[in-house]
């Protein structure tokens, strides 16, 4: 009806959704160059385990991260318990924890020489091999660790799926005769389902993607498995040939999740229902609920964070030095920069999807999403390429024309850094918009243009106000991200130009743990505020 | 004719807003792989000797070296500078050094720790001796690398995943002097007597034999220079000793911190200026001392804490050689199962 119209939006979509796929489309690019020779020889060796340890890794990830996740947000959204207030956003806090951080701190804890066994040898005077204790740097090591930093995914989706199932449902399970285990397995779990999806496939993608982790505990996963193809072996054909085959897991997943996703549409009532009223329980309970609650974030917060200033406190007096204040000024000015972006972008592709079902905008975006379950120095050398090529084309011009040189415009500056972040975390954001667009059904924009509302009007009028919590949660999330992402900030960055994450690194990767504990509490202390603000913004949105 | 000063004026806004390669008349543009903690008193102390301002970005030396050949010719970085040859190497393969010719370093620096094509320059060095447990082991008992494959150290080695450029590079090493076939012979004998599957960097080795998990641990000198150098660590450190092996044959498996200057750099005479600086006397001292390395240079005494670890003799074989073989290494140890 209105070509020119559909096609500004089309437009105004397909470029930004093509430049972000620009990095993954690099990456899968290069599979057409394989290098046969180098893929032999990975089959031969070693490939079946990077399949085998990525997949354990993920899956395990996702149920440790399903299981914590579900029961907490169960137990927070249900039950009326001591300190149930403060648990239920204290569970949000392992979010600031990155996962490489929380290796680090448990390895120092738990390792043979560490305190924990240090102690148990001195005080039953054992010795090596007299006794047996879980290795922390293993495959369940690793699990087990971004289990604990990955669950608030989960547990934020399913807080929110939890309190929005109104009142009725539980009269009517109860009418039937459900006690209220078989009210929570066939009623409530069924029906949250996609948002709980939702939450294991985002953990699920940041566990394909982890390379700090896996790195220092020496196990072999894709991810460890490319940069050893890439540098090692000098073949940028097999890294990406090992990329691409990671990346179509991780496709699979989606598309599981999409589809999971699909139903969310009968869910949705479309207005709010009375919400239960928390359950009561006898003391006893009360107490064994709060634990059962605590235990993530005594395991997945309190515990590293309070190793970290351990460490940290010989060190404190940098706190206060000019470069410290620096770093912490970089690390949130580029991640607000960063968040809102991302955020933007989401905006736009979520409305685009959501006003022409175009499969031309729809594949661009998707594939971007990929961007998260991609390491993050992959990603960064797939922006590299292309705004190299686009510079020296736009160097050799400008000889050209103007006999000026112009240089890099736009690799080595915030630029190319903002569009790594907006490819990695996109996923990130758009999960969460487009899960807040799902929920205003199309008859809403109905019924307001037919009470005489003008597009602008629906949009301040319905759509900012439902969409708040969900455009918030994203900023926040990403925010969170950006200030834990290391590999792409440290390559892409501009000269002189230092983040607490890039300082956490440097002194890590010199094995110094312990210096490296200052900049790292820094991280988890700037992260924390987002995350609290988070858990206001996931109250207010139940409206409670 | 509008539509060029257009892009003229769009090129000249991005370039003000987004553009940090200003160029000034006397700089000089680093990228480090070595950590900006470890390098940049030096780099002031050179600004203010030379009135040359020194711009620095650190990262992992792999990337930093892809970042080099994506930028091409545009790039304006004039100095690379990386831990470990083979990262150099990679560097010079895929075209983003460029040869220097100098006297002051061709004279200053041994043969086998430089380019035969002057495109890179070794700095600091470092050896990867084996490192025991006195009253578990007796120095008479060790002797060579390759003794480390024999069945009576069954279960008493540590060292790290293969996924590491240093356990990398000793392994070229050994196929340069003795073959694939037999590196892998040896790899298959080494992994045979790890006391435990690779994890952890070279310290955790290193404090792992010192708590009883294995007798035997190989690492690099600095790692261990850095533990006994630390209020924390010096207790754990003190329990091993450092054994050179190979004496009476090759040498001491070493390796290099080093730097090259970047094919297209546009601060070529700073950067040359800057590498030459860096093997003065002074700033070898302070340079090796400041990660516990030993100076390239003759003359320079490497610092106490090293030369408490002894004398010893290094493998004089050209490191140019380890990362030519460093892809060759990985593979030998896929296939001999060193994870």
């Amino acid at each position: 009806m209105l070509p020119l119209k559909a096609d500004i939006w089309r437009w105004s979509v397909l470029i930004p959704a093509l430049l972000l796929a620009m990095p993954v489309l690099v990456v899968f690019g290069s599979v057409f160059s394989p290098d046969i020779e180098v893929w032999r020889h990975l089959r031969q060796t070693v490939l079946a385990d990077y399949i085998i340890n990525s997949l354990l890794l993920a899956f395990g990830t996702g149920a440790g991260a399903l299981i914590i996740g579900t029961s907490t947000a169960w137990l927070v959204s249900q039950y009326q318990f001591i300190g149930r207030r403060v648990l239920q956003w204290l569970l949000l806090l392992p979010l600031a924890m990155p996962a490489y951080i929380i290796a680090y701190t448990y390895t120092g804890m738990l390792d043979f020489a560490g305190p924990v066994q240090g102690w148990l040898r001195d005080y039953f005077g054992w010795v090596y091999g007299d006794y047996w204790f879980p290795e922390i740097r293993s495959l369940s090591g690793a699990i087990l660790m971004l289990s604990l930093v990955l669950y608030p995914y989960v547990y934020m989706l399913a807080r929110s799926a939890f309190r929005e199932q109104s009142s009725s449902m539980l009269e009517a399970s109860r009418t039937l005769g459900f006690c209220p285990r078989q009210h929570f397995w066939k009623v409530a779990l069924p029906l949250a389902r996609p948002a709980l999806l939702t939450g294991v496939a985002l953990a699920m993608m940041e566990a394909f993607a982890d390379y700090g982790t896996v790195q220092y505990f020496g196990i072999a996963t894709f991810t460890t498995g490319i940069f050893r193809t890439w540098f090692g072996m000098g073949s940028q054909g097999g890294a990406a040939q090992l990329a691409a085959l990671l990346s179509s897991f991780v496709l699979v997943l989606l598309v599981l999740e999409q589809w999971s996703r699909r139903k969310i549409r009968y869910f949705f009532q479309g207005q709010r229902q009375q919400i239960s009223p928390l359950r009561k329980l006898p003391l006893s309970r009360q107490m064994l609920v709060a634990l059962i609650c605590l235990l993530p974030v005594l395991l997945g917060f309190i515990v590293p964070a309070s190793q970290l200033a351990s460490w940290a406190l010989p060190n404190w007096p940098t706190l206060f030095t000019i470069d410290f204040g620096r770093l912490i000024w970089n690390s949130f000015s580029l991640a607000a920069l960063a968040a809102v972006l991302s955020v933007m972008l989401a905006l736009l592709f979520g409305y685009a999807s959501r006003l022409r079902r175009d499969p031309l905008v729809r594949l661009p975006v998707r594939l971007a999403a990929l961007g998260y379950a991609i390491p993050g120095t992959v990603i960064a050398i797939g922006v590299m390429i292309p705004l190299a090529w686009l510079d020296r084309n736009i160097d050799l011009l400008a000889e050209q024309w103007f006999d000026i040189r112009t240089g890099l415009l736009l690799s080595g500056t915030l630029f190319a850094l903002l569009l790594a972040y907006s490819v990695r975390f996109l996923a990130v954001s758009l999960h969460s918009v487009e899960a807040g667009l799902e929920r205003i059904k199309p008859s809403m924009d109905n019924a307001a243009r037919s009470l005489g509302a003008g597009p602008l009007q629906v949009l301040r009028r319905v759509h900012v106000p439902l969409l708040r919590g969900s455009v918030l949660t994203a900023l926040m999330l990403v925010f969170v991200d950006v200030l834990k992402e290391l590999p792409a900030t440290l390559i892409l960055r501009p000269f002189n130009f230092n983040t607490l994450a890039v300082r956490t690194y440097e002194l890590a990767s010199d094995e110094r743990l312990a210096d490296a504990a200052l900049p790292a509490l820094a991280i988890v202390c700037v992260s924390i505020i987002p995350v609290i603000l988070l858990s206001r913004t996931l109250d207010a949105s139940r409206g409670s | 004719m509008r539509m060029k000063s257009t892009l003229l004026v769009i090129a000249a806004l991005s370039s003000a807003l987004f553009s940090t390669a200003t160029v000034f008349a006397s700089e000089v543009n680093i990228y480090s792989a070595r950590q900006e903690e470890l390098i940049k008193p030096l780099l002031d102390n050179f600004s203010r000797d030379t009135g040359i301002k020194v711009n620095l970005i650190t990262g992992k030396p792999d990337e930093l070296i892809s970042r080099l050949a994506s930028e091409g010719r545009n790039s304006p970085a004039d100095l690379l500078i990386s831990t470990d040859v083979g990262r150099l190497y990679r560097a010079k393969t895929q075209g983003v050094l460029q040869s220097i010719e100098s006297e002051a370093l061709t004279s200053a620096i041994p043969e086998q720790l430089r380019d035969p094509a002057g495109q890179w320059y070794g700095l600091t060095m470092r050896a990867r001796p084996i490192m025991y447990v006195p009253g578990k082991v007796k120095p008479e008992e060790l002797s060579t690398y390759a003794d480390l494959a024999d069945p009576k150290w069954r279960g008493r080695i540590c060292i790290r995943s293969s996924d590491n450029i240093y356990n990398q590079s000793m392994v070229a090493g050994l196929i340069a002097h003795e073959g694939a076939a037999a590196a892998e012979q040896w790899v298959k004998g080494l992994v045979a007597n790890f006391a435990r599957p690779p994890r952890g960097g070279d310290r955790d080795q290193i404090s792992a034999a010192a708590n009883g998990v294995c007798d035997i641990a190989i690492a690099n000198t600095y790692y261990l220079g850095g533990m006994l150098a630390s209020a924390e660590q010096r207790a754990t450190a003190e329990q091993v000793k450092v054994f050179w092996p190979d004496q009476d044959g090759n040498g001491a498996h070493v390796n290099i911190s080093g730097a090259g200057v970047a094919a297209y750099a546009p601060n070529k005479v700073n950067a040359v200026r800057l590498l030459e600086y860096m093997v003065s006397e002074q700033a070898q001292q302070w340079y090796a001392e400041a990660n516990h390395e030993y100076p390239v240079v003759a003359g320079v005494q490497a610092s106490d804490l090293l030369q408490n670890m002894g004398e010893f003799k290094a493998d004089k074989l050209n490191l140019d050689k380890l990362g030519e073989l460093n892809g060759e290494a990985i593979r030998v140890m896929d296939r001999a199962g060193w994870r």
